[in-house]
């Protein structure tokens, strides 16, 4: 499966945060289109549509269960500790593109 | 300016980032309430209404993040400082238990004309490690869930 999957289509999934938390949530365990959509505040056709993307995307994979499709995180593609890691850069990058700023009207400032 | 996270062995994490100020001015930044107060605040959305911190060996140090609705808040101590240069630290998150203590090296190092931070990060063993980046992880999430908002908002 992961052969089959180019990069460019898993990072494209990945660019989104609201895949990433859809990820996020799936390292915890396997949850149904219901379960994923509620901390969200958009409609669950929406949250159909990341899902599809991940699937696309070898990322995600869905079994049938009666009427539920629940979702799972698909095995051996992205590890867990390595989608805590995905997260964690993206809020450190928030603090040091803030920091970039600062420190650029501290320069400023001084050259005053 | 790329962000470097890496793990490495079972207990470390390392972060990379390169600022286009002199060490001086990224050790500042890292040292001084009123600007750590500006900048280490988290997803959009959250504030430090307090930040204390006595930035020499053997002081201590106290921030606290808030959205306006739930917080949260870290302390500390100084280990060592050979400012611009070198801060070891070690801190832990009350969320509202306190973490496991993360020793925390800092090191600033001139690059051109712009400075290489290098943090290590040790946790006490490999599943305090996994906890450590969960609990970053959940911020992030914040984060996402902070500028979906804003752009619903815009809709």
């Amino acid at each position: 499966m992961g052969a089959a999957v180019d990069l460019n289509t898993t990072l494209t999934a990945l660019a989104d945060p609201t895949r990433r938390a859809i990820l996020a949530r799936l390292a915890e365990g396997e949850a149904t289109v219901n379960e994923l959509a509620e901390p969200f505040p958009i409609s669950q056709p929406a949250i159909s549509r990341h899902i599809k993307v991940l699937t696309n995307a070898g990322l995600v994979v869905q079994r049938v269960d009666g009427t539920k499709r629940p979702c799972r995180l698909a095995a051996g593609h992205l590890s867990e500790l390595d989608e805590y890691l995905s997260m964690l850069r993206t809020a450190l990058e928030t603090n040091y593109a803030r920091l970039d700023r600062l420190l650029a009207s501290e320069a400023k400032k001084e050259s005053t | 300016m790329t962000l470097e996270l890496k793990t490495e062995g079972d207990t470390h994490v390392v972060v990379t980032r390169r600022f286009a100020a002199p060490p001086e001015a990224v050790f500042r930044a890292h040292t001084d309430p009123a600007l750590i107060q500006q900048w280490m605040t988290g997803p959009d959305g959250w504030t430090m209404p307090v930040c204390e911190i006595d930035p020499t060996p053997g002081g201590t140090f106290r921030y606290e993040w808030s959205n306006g609705e739930q917080g949260f808040y870290s302390t500390g101590e100084i280990l060592e400082v050979d400012p611009p240069n070198r801060i070891v630290h070690v801190e832990r998150m009350f969320l509202p238990d306190p973490t496991p203590d993360n020793h925390i090296t800092t090191t600033f190092t001139a690059d051109g004309d712009g400075t290489l931070m290098h943090c290590r990060m040790t946790l006490p063993d490999a599943e305090s490690r996994k906890a450590m980046l969960a609990s970053g992880m959940e911020h992030g999430m914040e984060a996402s869930y902070a500028r979906m908002e804003a752009l619903l908002g815009e809709g």
